[in-house]
């Protein structure tokens, strides 16, 4: 019977791709007493060689591609992705901009995606547990299959 | 006299009291914040969950610093709980910092390398006063040898109030709380991302964790030395010193270098030295 | 006997014939033989003599005094006639008094006198023996590489490789004269030639910068030489016998007695050791050839001028002068490490170091408790081993990188692997555990404790020891840190200088190991000797800093098990990719390089404002102590 830490402690890297911070004062807010989600271990690390769990507000423009790549290859395997808002999930009403190039799936493989606009804290939270079994199933078949196969699992980029 | 059992199992025992000790203290955090707090076994599942990570690494030197500083660390805490020479345990934690300042500098990101700078500045400014500590606990216990000291049942407190007073300065630069978290904090991520640690992850960060863990259990052992004549009361002092500490980090904001660097340095000279010089002076001045 | 008059005399044969070889190659064989054979007369000696306490040999005083006396006068007037050419006024005072001392004393005081045990080994000798016959010889063969290839780095400097050669053999005979010489007369010749040496070798590239330093030094080394000739006349008008110029007779005569020449030898100790005041000459001498900063500024002549001060410790020990002494030595520590902080360039910080340790070790001298004098002779040596390594390794990086900065250094680790290891364990042996030095300030804590007035000592200790992890340890971070891809340059380095390199690395970590066994051979005996009683460290310390070196060494290992399919990512800077020459895209899409400078603290830590601190504290406490000492004599 595997079972994993995974779950029980979540670290999360918030990063603002070209979002108007409406979805990014929604997951700061939930890290708030109001809503407190260290009580489920989440903290929220600046590091991306501290995370699992990569919370992305925002769309992509051409000064984010690189950025976006970087930080979702210096994070350690198992990882997913969570894209917050609908400008992180398609371009949103920035989709038409002649610098955004769509959502953030168009640059790294997103695992779930939380809609709203500004998403709502619920939602997120929502959104972030179901990332959390994603993960614990990433980490699980990590284990059986070995490191080879979880590299082309993780990092795609 | 080395007691060898003893150290046996502080190297057994340690990592799960200091984690309780980290969990203990993110719950009063979280209290005192008006929230609820993650449960108190948080810390072994952060460090349980840690190893399950890849491990990723700026340069494979960086393995050999983490397990060093991780070794060292057990280490010289062992060698305090086998009651071994004082000076000599301090000087061992030196060397295990060491290794995680050279850690971090290794990893060549600006972040990591102001924080190892800042780890460097915060291990001078506790060192003289963790001296001074220990050179107290001699002059009144006349041993350096922490078997001798906890033997000797001397109200320890009575003589050296200054000295403890310095000392809880070095107990807030050496449990990272503010306001002289300068090099890594396990809060909010700082002007220097997580400055020492910032390039080590998974079971590094583990190992990291864990040899935080050996200290803590160590530095709040040395609270126990100054109450020590009488276990109740030194238990007590122990979770009113570190509630005190949590009360602190909660309260302040971060300082800058100087300000630690220039008060820690300040407060070992006044109360620390004029602890010591005036019971120098009081027990005749000549030690032969 | 013959030990010693070997050790004297065949450097200096060995000196004549390099003033007239030109050839390299038969130069440097004839080094490496030399040092190879002062070596192992200096190891014959320890095997001979480590079991037999203090051995006095009665060695005739004329006509020995008599060459002698001619030439310092020679000298006097080569110095005169220098002095006049570069019209430094202060030394050709300073040169005119000390020579009329002399004359003086020579003309009225010596007559009658027949000092008999001129010569003499004891086991501190032996170690100082050691430390000039393995180290020194070391340090030559290493200069027979260096010279080669700093020639042809400063095509301006005239090749004079001769002088260089002929002054460092010279200089070693002095040393060993100086260590054996029980006729306080003869310590005071061999002393004022390894100062003459010392002026020839920083001015050896005739810069006007190595001029000016090189006076520097004559000037304040003359001063210590004058107040050296004082004491001499001092014991020659109160005994006019001349028993109490042997070294061992009047330290054994008592406080009383020999106070007052005690405390003048040693401020000639202070002088020759650069304490502060007089630590600008040591700073000044970091532009010559390292080789000379390794052998003359760290490991050897300074050590002079500590070995004197350690021999006057049962005088001073108990005196206020003592204190005071050993007060000037304490602020030095303090004060000369918070400098090396601010200071970027390695020979600099290295001789700042230098200057601290020394003060360390006279602070022990001059309080001189028996443990404390056990702690100053183990001091002794560990520098001694770890600072010429150091020294010879910034050498060696200098000579390939052109540069002695520090900041210039990052990423040596790859660049000139072998070097940087070397480097490193150089730099652990100077401030971590279980390595020499650390041991032996943990060790003089727990002696000045029990010292009278210690209290002081261990809070300049105790903060002056932690000021030391922080120069150390950032130095050890720019070695180890690759900011960007770099290719090796290490392996044309010369085969002299590995050996050199090797052997004293090896030698930093052995005698680290083997310390309790010189101490139970070596040192314990003399302080008992003295003192009636000894100090030594006790086993179960040994024992686990043992287990600790042992940890230590195999830890770096565990790197062979790192596992094959180790992911490596790049550092982290905010998202930003770097490239491998740490360069990113800043603002505007223009291209930024990464630089990462290591903390200089020069608010807190500045060369002048400290420096001048120093100078004042420390003249202040001369100035009391000359006081205290017309005092005594009138």
């Amino acid at each position: 019977m595997a079972m994993t830490y995974l779950a029980k402690s979540p670290w999360i890297l918030h990063y603002d791709a070209s979002s108007c911070n409406g979805c990014d004062i929604e997951v700061l807010a939930a890290l708030s007493p109001l809503y407190d989600v260290e009580r489920f271990g989440i903290v929220n690390t600046g590091n991306p060689k501290h995370a699992d769990v990569f919370l992305i507000t925002g769309g992509i423009n051409s000064q984010n591609v690189e950025i976006v790549k970087n930080l979702y290859e210096q994070i350690p395997n198992p990882k997913v992705v969570i894209a917050i808002g609908i400008c992180a999930a398609t371009g949103g009403v920035f989709r038409e901009c002649y610098n955004v190039s769509g959502g953030i799936d168009t640059v790294i493989p997103v695992d779930v995606y939380v809609p709203g606009c500004a998403a709502r804290p619920e939602s997120i939270i929502d959104g972030v547990v179901t990332g959390l079994g994603i993960l614990e199933k990433k980490k699980l078949s990590m284990n059986t299959a070995g490191n080879t196969a979880a590299k082309k699992v993780g990092d795609t980029v | 006299m080395i007691s060898i059992v003893n150290a046996v199992i502080y190297i057994l025992l340690a990592p799960i009291v200091g984690g309780l000790v980290a969990g203990i203290d993110r719950k009063v955090t979280a209290r005192m914040q008006g929230r609820v707090g993650p449960p108190i076994l948080q810390p072994f599942y952060d460090v349980g969950k840690l190893f399950e990570k890849e491990t990723v690494v700026v340069t494979i030197s960086q393995n050999f610093w983490v397990i060093s500083y991780l070794v060292f660390m057990a280490v010289s805490g062992a060698l305090f709980f086998s009651g071994g020479d004082f000076l000599l345990v301090i000087f061992a934690f030196t060397l295990s910092h060491i290794f995680l300042v050279l850690g971090a500098y290794a990893s060549y990101s600006p972040y990591s390398h102001v924080g190892a700078e800042r780890e460097l500045i915060q291990i001078i400014a506790y060192e003289p006063m963790i001296i001074l500590t220990a050179v107290g606990m001699y002059l009144v216990t006349q041993s350096f040898n922490i078997s001798d000291i906890v033997a000797s049942g001397i109200p320890i407190i009575e003589f050296l109030p200054g000295v403890f007073i310095g000392y809880l300065m070095v107990l807030t630069l050496k449990l990272r709380k503010s306001p002289f978290d300068l090099s890594t904090s396990h809060h909010a991520h700082q002007e220097i991302v997580k400055g020492v640690t910032t390039d080590f992850s998974g079971p590094n960060l583990a190992k990291i964790e864990i040899a935080h863990w050996y200290e803590y259990v160590v530095i709040l052992g040395v609270v126990w030395l100054f109450f020590g004549f009488n276990p109740v009361i030194a238990v007590a002092a122990i979770i009113i010193t570190y509630f005190l500490e949590i009360l602190i980090d909660n309260t302040f904001a971060r300082a800058k270098w100087q300000f630690t660097l220039k008060s820690a340095w300040l407060i070992a000279g006044a109360l620390g030295l004029v602890n010591l010089a005036t019971l120098y002076y009081l027990r005749g001045g000549v030690w032969l | 006997m013959n030990e010693l008059l070997f050790l004297i005399g065949f450097p200096v044969i060995i000196a004549i014939l390099m003033l007239f070889i030109r050839k390299e190659k038969l130069r440097n064989i004839i080094v490496i033989l030399s040092a190879i054979a002062i070596g192992v007369t200096s190891l014959w000696l320890l095997v001979t003599c480590f079991n037999k306490n203090t051995i006095l040999y009665p060695f005739p005083f004329e006509p020995a005094s008599n060459i002698m006396y001619v030439i310092e006068l020679l000298l006097a007037v080569f110095l005169l006639y220098l002095g006049i050419k570069y019209r430094k006024i202060i030394t050709i005072a300073l040169v005119l008094i000390q020579a009329g001392l002399l004359v003086f004393f020579e003309t009225y005081l010596v007559h009658g006198m027949e000092p008999v045990n001129n010569l003499f080994v004891d086991q501190f000798s032996i170690i100082m023996a050691l430390i000039i016959g393995i180290i020194g010889s070391l340090i030559v063969v290493y200069a027979t590489g260096y010279m080669e290839t700093y020639h042809t780095r400063h095509p301006e400097v005239k090749d004079r490789k001769n002088i260089f050669f002929f002054t460092l053999f010279v200089f070693l005979s002095a040393m060993f004269g100086l260590v054996f010489s029980n006729n306080l007369l003869w310590v005071f010749f061999f002393w004022e030639i390894t100062t003459i040496c010392s002026f020839i070798l920083i001015g050896y590239s005739q810069s006007p910068e190595a001029t000016n330093n090189a006076f520097l030094a004559l000037a304040m080394n003359l001063l210590g030489g004058i107040a050296f000739m004082i004491a001499i006349i001092y014991i020659g008008i109160i005994d006019p016998s001349g028993k109490l110029l042997e070294l061992n007779t009047l330290i054994m005569s008592g406080q009383v007695i020999a106070l007052v020449p005690a405390v003048l030898i040693c401020f000639a100790g202070i002088t020759k050791a650069a304490l502060m005041p007089f630590s600008s000459w040591l700073v000044g001498a970091m532009v010559a050839p390292t080789p000379v900063s390794a052998l003359l500024h760290s490991s050897t002549m300074v050590k002079a001028g500590v070995y004197i001060i350690v021999r006057f410790s049962p005088v001073l020990a108990g005196s206020l002068e003592g204190f005071l002494i050993a007060l000037l030595g304490g602020c030095t520590f303090l004060l000369a490490s918070s400098i090396a902080i601010s200071q970027s360039n390695a020979k600099k910080v290295l001789a700042y170091s230098t200057i601290a340790n020394l003060g360390l070790i006279v602070a022990c001298a001059g309080i001189g408790t028996y443990k404390l004098m056990w702690a100053a002779i183990l001091l002794i040596i560990f520098h001694s081993i770890a600072k010429s390594l150091l020294f010879l390794c910034v050498g060696t990086v200098e000579n390939r990188i052109g540069s002695r900065d520090i900041d210039d250094m990052s990423g040596l680790i790859v660049r000139m692997p072998k070097i940087a290891v070397m480097m490193f364990i150089g730099i652990a042996g100077m401030f971590l555990a279980p390595f020499g030095m650390l041991i032996t300030k943990w060790a003089a804590i727990e002696a000045f404790i029990v010292a009278p007035l210690g209290l002081l000592f261990v809070a300049i200790l105790a903060f002056g020891g932690s000021i030391t992890v922080f120069f150390w340890a950032k130095w050890m971070g720019k070695i180890i840190s690759v900011p960007q891809v770099m290719e090796r340059v290490e392996d044309t380095v010369k085969k002299e200088k590995w050996a050199v390199l090797y052997i004293l690395a090896g030698l930093t970590v052995v005698v680290c190991l083997i310390f309790p066994l010189i101490s139970s051979i070596l040192i314990e005996p003399f302080v008992f000797n003295i003192y009636g009683q000894t100090a030594q460290l006790a086993q179960a310390n040994v024992t686990i800093m043992a287990m600790m070196l042992f940890l230590l060494m195999i830890m770096p290992f565990t790197m062979l098990f790192s596992r094959k399919d180790q992911k490596y990512v790049g550092p982290y800077m905010s998202g930003m990719t770097t490239s491998p020459k740490m360069q990113f895209t800043g603002a505007m899409g223009t291209v930024r390089d990464t630089t990462m400078g290591n903390y200089y603290l020069k608010d807190y830590f500045g060369e002048a404002k400290l420096f001048m601190l120093g100078t004042a504290l420390c003249l202040g406490i001369i100035i009391f102590a000359a006081i205290l000492t017309a005092g005594v004599v009138l």
